[in-house]
């Protein structure tokens, strides 16, 4: 039943070939409400395990078409699930020309982020990961900005090469399980490497899902992408599609080759200088998209920290930030949108003052910029506290570097709203035109998860918890058998 | 009971939520109804918590589990103590008042309903820090009151000036925040739990480098709410607001938090004596640092805010003497005169029209009579003239120190609270006596407030007199039969014993007092009324006069020390580290292939000549090689 995930937005977007004009609106809009309907209701039934479906595919090469739901993948599911109908509603404020291509991009890139989140095969993770890529591309290349074909080439040529290291990490993983070889993912997880061949699989598949997320210091095609796609794509690419990295790591990394100490300690090292580096950065921009592009970088460098510590509140955290993350970030960015088509610019320094005129704004991109600072009761602190938590036992002092997050994002995120919200009004800001009844509601909508999930986290972690402690075993278990 | 506490914190939230999103279409009163009844109501329950307390003991009311993971447990519960019931009181009562005096002074205002439902905020978040029974929760009010600090003294939000000085309030808190944080990090690894009771049972004689470290870090939180050296540059800043904001942040609520929660962990900080000597010393220094600057400002409410800095000093002098229950005392006392005098600033302001400077201020006695009597008594009460609050709670203070670490903290003190006297002095005459300075037109629109500014006033006056008598004295209780309620409610806080002052050391210190505040009195009266001398103008000052008037340069030199390097290698690092190495490898490796293919290319010729001969001498390559072999 699973399948449903991936099939529903899949046949709406191969739908898209025949409508045309408005209606496309309304059939992505309505395919990807009935995806999150679905997950809404395979959460509350409590009864997911039935879903899984195990189907031959390769069978000759051991390749099955095998999807797993378990707490970890449907909170992923219900992330990607819930964002999509709310990108999908922001892309409203753009008339897109050829509307059938963008929505079924759209729809075909829910379809595969699903499946990269529910397969339980290395292959059909791998070739679900290499389909979210495509339509993403398209999107950034169609209707990028002005610099948009040298920056989706960079962004792609970038992305494919992590994706190729980490094809050889699985396929290598794959050549050492026993009898003709198969790709299910316990399968991989029961493969023992020795140290050197542990190595490179971690740095292989590390770096593959580093670049997708990004953790320093392979950043750099991200807040150029960022800044030139559509903001819809931008909205895709932070709020979903980078979680396939910090996923990718918790699911297939970390089990596989839990052994690598060194190597976790270097990637730990990279993710908190990240953190911090990304942050200081952001403090001088005055882009209002790339300065939340480069506070991306740090928001995601400390989940990748804290989920590399191996412990519960760091796989915890890990998850309900990425939730929260993406929650945010992609509010974030439709606040940028919103402005920038009203007053054509992002620049800070030309803004100002719109609090004055739009009130309804004000107050909710306050709440989620408050989401994005971490404030407590709001989602982002709880992540925040746990995945510092997390970081403090491996080592205080990288929990006290890292926790200059703290500090620092509360400096450029007030800047940003300070610059572009408070102070005095000019010509191009009196008139700011306040949110119309669909951008409230979608703000509405976002403030409002901010707040519950930052007063009543603990369905998050009740509901992944089980798969949770299913990795840490696997893991652990693991760690025992190569100290032996 | 335990059900009905929840109210308390929750009051002011539904004040919050109600005039937040409905206020703009309500009326004012029903705004200003909505905003002081909830926290009235949540006075009242207050009341009855604390008699509950009185009767029955300490008590607890969890709300809901708010997070569990592994061994770490966290709960919204409330912790309904002698020290919680105390504070709760402290913010509620007060900030009723405020709310009150806000009805009258921001009348006016556009955004009059926004900022009652800040103000809610405000008390709600002080309340849950207060109340919270583990250290997460009082982080959560923590951050909360910082949030609401920076809502609230941002309030004109067209003024980019005070923009900044809210961001400043804001970041500086959130650099004591990551102390704090730490601190309870700290906390949960060294004892499993981030529970009052149960860190405070396992944390019981213990001691060593551990305790030591989570002190200080805890500390550093403090020191960025309770306005301490270096974190305290936010708090002169933070009269940028409403004036009430002032009163709320100076008095009831945000800069007690620091006290506060020293005195919650004062287990942990009685196991450190390097950690209580720490603090005694910034307090110290602060306290005196803080009330030189006041001697030369002529800003009304920022010779306020710099003595509520000098005062906190005071406290955390006391606490790091391990006078707990002291600087409980002191808190409350401060509480009820400084609410006076910013609220009492406020009342001349709103007079003068939004003026603040005091050089042109003078005669007001005459046109505002209750806001000068009552701003009398909480000068007489903070530069300690016996028997007012002021005197009773920073005699003890100076007790505790005198008999706790020794005469060079107790003396210079003492010269603190000469200076005290002296700045508050100069204020009050500078404002109301001697002739009037301002414009015609501010002349004539001198008028007293209205009641709802003037009765806080009356109340907060009569409370600044008697409030010493939580604390009385021996040579009070000997004469008065009296005795100190204080000491008898907070034995929770005495983990370090109490000390008693012989009736002698009292009797010395209190006609010392008596007559060295009077020569000030008369010193500075003859200075600025008599002799009619009027403070220079900022530029015309020299020497250590200017030094002080420009507050040692200290915002300039955080300025050149931290915000400029930080921002020039925020600029480094985007335009060199990540634009031409990191980037700059990224399209090298890229170029490196492209280059790479170019150079291959010419193998890829399409002549079949070309490739034939290559396959043949590869072939032979193999077999010469495999020869070898």
């Amino acid at each position: 039943m699973a399948i449903l995930f991936i099939l529903i937005p899949f046949i709406s977007a191969l739908l898209m070939l025949i409508i045309k004009g408005n209606t496309t609106k309304t059939i992505a809009i309505g395919s990807s409400a009935i995806n999150l309907a679905l997950t809404v209701a395979l959460i509350l039934s409590n009864n997911y395990e039935n879903w899984n479906t195990n189907l031959d595919w390769i069978p000759s090469l051991g390749i099955g078409f095998s999807l797993t739901v378990d707490g970890l993948s449907l909170l992923m599911i219900l992330l990607t699930n819930f964002l999509l109908p709310i990108i999908i509603g922001t892309s409203f404020n753009h008339n897109y020309d050829n509307p059938s291509l963008f929505y079924g991009l759209v729809l075909s890139m829910q379809a595969a982020l699903c499946g990269v989140f529910l397969a339980s095969d290395g292959m059909l993770f791998y070739m679900f990961w290499e389909l979210a890529l495509i339509p993403i591309w398209f999107i950034c290349a169609i209707w990028g900005g002005e610099n948009r074909i040298a920056i989706t080439l960079k962004f792609f040529i970038y992305t494919f090469s992590g994706s190729l290291l980490m094809l050889v990490a699985l396929v290598f993983m794959y050549l050492q399980t026993p009898g003709s070889h198969s790709f299910a993912i316990q399968d991989l997880y029961n493969v023992t490497l020795n140290k050197d061949a542990a190595n490179w699989i971690f740095w292989f598949m590390f770096i593959g899902f580093a670049i997708k997320m990004p953790v320093f210091p392979f950043h750099t095609w991200q807040p150029d992408t960022y800044t030139n796609a559509p903001s819809n794509g931008t909205m895709l690419l932070s709020g979903v599609m980078l979680k396939m990295g910090i996923y990718g790591v918790m699911r297939w990394l970390l089990p596989m080759v839990p052994e690598v100490i060194n190597g976790r300690n270097i990637a730990i090292t990279l993710s908190v200088i990240g953190v911090v580096y990304a942050a200081i950065i952001a403090i001088k921009q005055t882009d209002l998209k790339r300065i939340i592009a480069y506070s991306s970088i740090s928001h995601v460098g400390l989940i990748s920290a804290g989920i590399l510590t191996l412990t519960p509140n760091g796989f915890q955290g890990g998850i309900i930030q990425m939730l929260s993350h993406g929650i945010n970030v992609v509010g974030l960015f439709f606040v940028v949108d919103i402005i920038e088509k009203r007053v054509k610019t992002r620049e800070l320094k030309e803004l100002g003052g719109i609090a004055k005129s739009a009130p309804k704004l004000a107050i909710l991109f306050m709440i989620i910029m408050l989401g994005a600072v971490a404030v407590p009761l709001t989602n982002g602190f709880v992540g925040e506290f746990l995945l510092l938590n997390a970081i403090f036992d491996y080592g205080a002092s990288t929990a006290a570097i890292a926790g200059l997050t703290i500090i620092f994002c509360a400096v450029y995120m007030l800047r940003i709203y300070q610059f572009s919200m408070f102070g005095k009004t000019n010509e191009k800001t009196q008139n700011f035109e306040d949110l119309n009844s669909r951008e409230f509601m979608i703000l509405a909508i976002i403030a409002v998860a901010v707040l519950v999930i930052g007063v009543y986290p603990q369905f998050v972690f009740d509901l992944a918890s089980p798969a949770v402690n299913h990795l840490l075993e696997q893991i652990n278990g693991s760690n025992l058998s190569s100290i032996k | 009971m335990e059900s009905l506490i929840l109210f308390i914190p929750l009051l002011p939230l539904i004040g919050f939520a109600i005039n937040g999103i409905l206020g703009k279409n309500l009326s004012k009163t029903i705004v200003g109804i909505i905003g002081s009844g909830s926290v009235l109501g949540a006075f009242i329950l207050s009341v009855f918590a604390f008699f509950q307390v009185l009767d029955a003991g300490s008590f607890q009311a969890v709300a809901f589990k708010w997070l569990e993971i592994g061994s770490l447990k966290v709960d919204v519960g409330f912790q309904i103590d002698q020290l919680s019931a105390m504070m709760m009181m402290i913010i509620t009562g007060i900030g009723f008042l405020i709310h009150i005096y806000s009805i009258g002074y921001m009348h006016e205002d556009a955004g009059f309903y926004k900022f009652f439902a800040y103000l809610n905020l405000f008390i709600f978040s002080m309340l849950l820090l207060v109340m919270g029974n583990n250290y997460i929760l009082l982080f959560f009010g923590w951050e909360g009151v910082g949030l609401c600090s920076y809502l609230l003294i941002g309030f004109w939000y067209q003024n980019a000036e005070f923009g900044k000085a809210a961001r400043k309030a804001f970041i500086m808190n959130r650099i004591g925040d990551l102390g704090l944080l730490l601190g309870i990090f700290f906390i949960f690894q060294t004892f499993g739990s981030v529970s009052f009771n149960e860190v405070f049972t396992a944390a019981s004689g213990t001691g060593g480098t551990v305790i030591t470290i989570i002190c200080v870090l805890l500390f550093i939180g403090a020191m960025g709410k309770s306005a301490q050296i270096p974190l305290y540059t936010w708090l002169p800043d933070a009269m940028a607001g409403p004036t009430p904001v002032s009163a709320l942040i100076h008095a009831a609520t945000m800069v007690t938090a620091g006290i506060y929660l020293v005195c919650r962990s004062s287990v942990l900080f009685a196991a450190s004596p390097e950690a209580s000597q720490f603090i005694m010393y910034i307090g110290l220094f602060t306290a005196l640092f803080a009330a030189t600057i006041g001697l030369k400002q002529n800003d009304i409410k920022k010779v306020l805010a710099y003595s509520t800095v000098s005062q906190l000093g005071f406290m955390f002098v006391s606490l790091g003497v391990g006078a707990y229950s002291t600087a409980m005392f002191h808190v409350t006392t401060h509480a009820f005169f400084k609410a006076l005098l910013f609220l009492g600033s406020g009342s001349v302001i709103h007079a003068m029209g939004g003026e603040q400077d005091i050089r042109k201020m003078g005669g007001l006695k005459k046109s505002l009579p209750i806001t000068h009597i009552t701003f009398l008594i909480g000068t007489l009460a903070i530069a300690g003239i016996p028997p007012l609050s002021g005197f009773i709670s920073k005699d003890e203070i100076l007790a505790k120190v005198y008999y706790g670490t020794g005469s060079l903290p107790f003396i210079l003190l003492c010269i603190t609270a000469v200076l005290t006297a002296t700045y508050m002095f100069r204020l009050y005459f500078l404002t109301f006596l001697g002739d009037f300075r301002g414009t015609h037109d501010q002349k004539h629109h001198l008028h007293e407030s209205p009641k709802t500014m003037t009765i806080p006033l009356i109340i907060l006056a009569i409370l600044s007199v008697i409030g010493g008598f939580l604390g009385t004295p021996e040579w009070m209780n000997h004469i008065l039969g009296t005795e100190h309620i204080l000491d008898k409610y907070l034995s929770l806080l005495h983990n370090k014993g109490i000390i008693h002052p012989s009736e002698i050391f009292e009797y010395v210190v209190l006609f010392v007092s008596i007559i060295v505040v009077a020569i000030i009195w008369f010193t500075v009266k003859s200075f600025y009324i008599s002799k009619k001398q009027l403070p220079e103008n900022d530029e015309d000052e020299k020497g250590f006069a200017k030094l002080l008037s420009k507050k040692y340069y200290i915002d300039e030199i955080y300025n050149t020390l931290f915000v400029k390097p930080i921002e020039a290698i925020s600029e480094f690092t985007h335009n060199f580290i990540d634009k031409m190495l990191v980037d700059g490898g990224v399209n090298l490796f890229g170029s490196g292939v492209k280059e790479g293919g170019k150079t291959l290319r010419w193998l890829q010729s399409g002549k079949l000549e070309y490739y034939i001969m290559g396959m043949v001498v590869g072939l032979l390559l193999i077999l010469v090689f495999n020869f070898i072999k």
